[in-house]
């Protein structure tokens, strides 16, 4: 499997930081569980993250600090975590849905219920603790545009299936789309297979007026 | 300033950590802690600005890596790559109230890199080693920009706007100081 569309610089630089909001970090953290280049490079920015912490310039551990962590210790002595235990099990078959995003959706592809977008497409929502995103599964037929498709923000698109073509460039397994607002583009799923994709979004913004929240599915915004 | 801790090598920090793991070892992780408790509380308290919640995140981050010592992997980095990651996780938990979505690497579709893992510890502390002095040798203007976008929660056009200077000035000082930092990493 060959990647060619991977995380930029300032997106896995947010990741590697922690500022990423948790849908934007759950597209990119599943690109990576795929894509041991862009896990090279998350690698030399947490080496980069070390080396500035070890620069920090700070006064010394206070006695009280070391004896405030000591009674910590003491009491929580007993849960101590061991090497992270090997989950692979020989001989089953690989799920399509790789870490994180499998927990996230509560199994592989094929025990999932999908909803109809209409038009042959269907979804599964992603339930996310962070309001600032929508994360969503996305199952688009064969030779069918992705539905949906007027974004204001930012969009990432990770595909998991199949592959779509947005003009020139194909994505398929294991490739991300970043697209802002000033991006025009039409995706439309390949022939031949349905493609799976994730895609993560800005939240619509919610305004306060009774009004406007009104008007807000009239006008579209 | 403890200029004189600021040398402690660190080789040495991995042999204090890996001796936590595998004995719990409070004498060498006191060592660990009084070097690295006040940088991890400056790291949270330059996020927070608050001084008791960044000596709560610290103490929060210490608990872990006394808790975690054994999964530390001298392999796959240095000792102040690894609380890093752990500080900027707590902090993640504890400000976005959010678990950080991250991969599994025991995970049955998780694609493994091609190289072989060989033993790397030696060559995890050199690239320590030349990273910092990449870093000593960067420009102020580039290491403020690359602190900014470790330490602070703002994307690259809020650091613009706080600095009042273009967002093309921001990614380009960001992209040079990875350039040259990138370039120290892969030497051999
Ligand atoms: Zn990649």
């Amino acid at each position: 499997m060959s990647i060619n569309h991977h995380i930029s610089d300032e997106l896995l630089l947010r990741y590697a930081s922690g500022e990423l909001a948790e849908g934007w970090s759950l597209a990119v953290a599943t690109h990576l569980a795929l894509c041991p280049s862009c896990r090279q490079r998350l690698s030399k920015m947490e080496t980069i993250g070390g080396a500035l912490l070890e620069n920090i310039s700070t006064g010394a551990a206070s006695d009280d600090a070391w004896a405030r962590m000591r009674r910590r210790m003491d009491k929580a002595d007993v849960r101590v975590s061991q090497p992270m235990e090997d989950h692979r099990q020989a001989g089953r078959a690989e799920p399509i849905l790789p870490e994180p995003l499998r927990s996230y959706l509560g199994g592989d592809i094929d025990s999932l219920k999908w909803r109809s977008l209409g038009m042959g497409a269907y979804q599964i929502p992603i339930r996310l603790a962070d309001t600032s995103t929508i994360a969503r599964l996305l199952r688009i037929p064969a030779g069918k545009p992705v539905p949906e498709h007027g974004h204001a923000g930012q969009e990432l698109t990770l595909v998991l299936a199949g592959s779509f073509r947005d003009g020139s460039d194909v994505f398929a397994r294991g490739d991300l789309e970043e697209a802002d607002a000033s991006l025009t583009h039409q995706p439309l799923a390949s022939e031949g297979e349905d493609c799976i994709c994730l895609a993560v979004t800005d939240a619509p913004l919610k305004f306060k007026s009774w009004l406007v929240r009104l008007i807000q599915p009239v006008l579209g915004i | 300033m403890d200029e004189s801790d600021q040398e402690q090598p660190t080789d040495d920090m991995s042999g204090l950590l890996v001796s936590v793991g595998l004995n719990r070892d409070v004498e060498a992780f006191e060592v660990l802690f009084r070097h690295y408790a006040p940088r991890v509380k400056a790291y949270m308290a330059r996020l927070s600005r608050d001084g008791t919640a960044a000596e709560e995140l610290m103490q929060e981050t210490m608990m872990v890596v006394w808790n975690k010592a054994a999964q530390f992997e001298p392999s796959r980095g240095t000792v102040s790559t690894w609380i890093y990651t752990i500080a900027r996780n707590v902090r993640v938990d504890v400000y976005r109230r959010t678990k950080r979505p991250e991969f599994d690497l025991n995970d049955p579709a998780f694609v493994q890199d091609d190289a072989a893992p060989a033993d790397k510890a030696f060559e995890a502390f050199q690239e320590a080693e030349r990273l910092r002095r990449a870093m000593a040798a960067l420009p102020a203007e580039q290491l403020d920009l690359l602190k900014r976008s470790f330490y602070e929660d703002s994307s690259h056009s809020a650091i613009a706007e706080a600095l009042s200077i273009p967002l093309g000035t921001v990614k380009s000082r960001i992209r040079l100081a990875f350039a040259k930092l990138r370039a120290a990493l892969e030497e051999r």
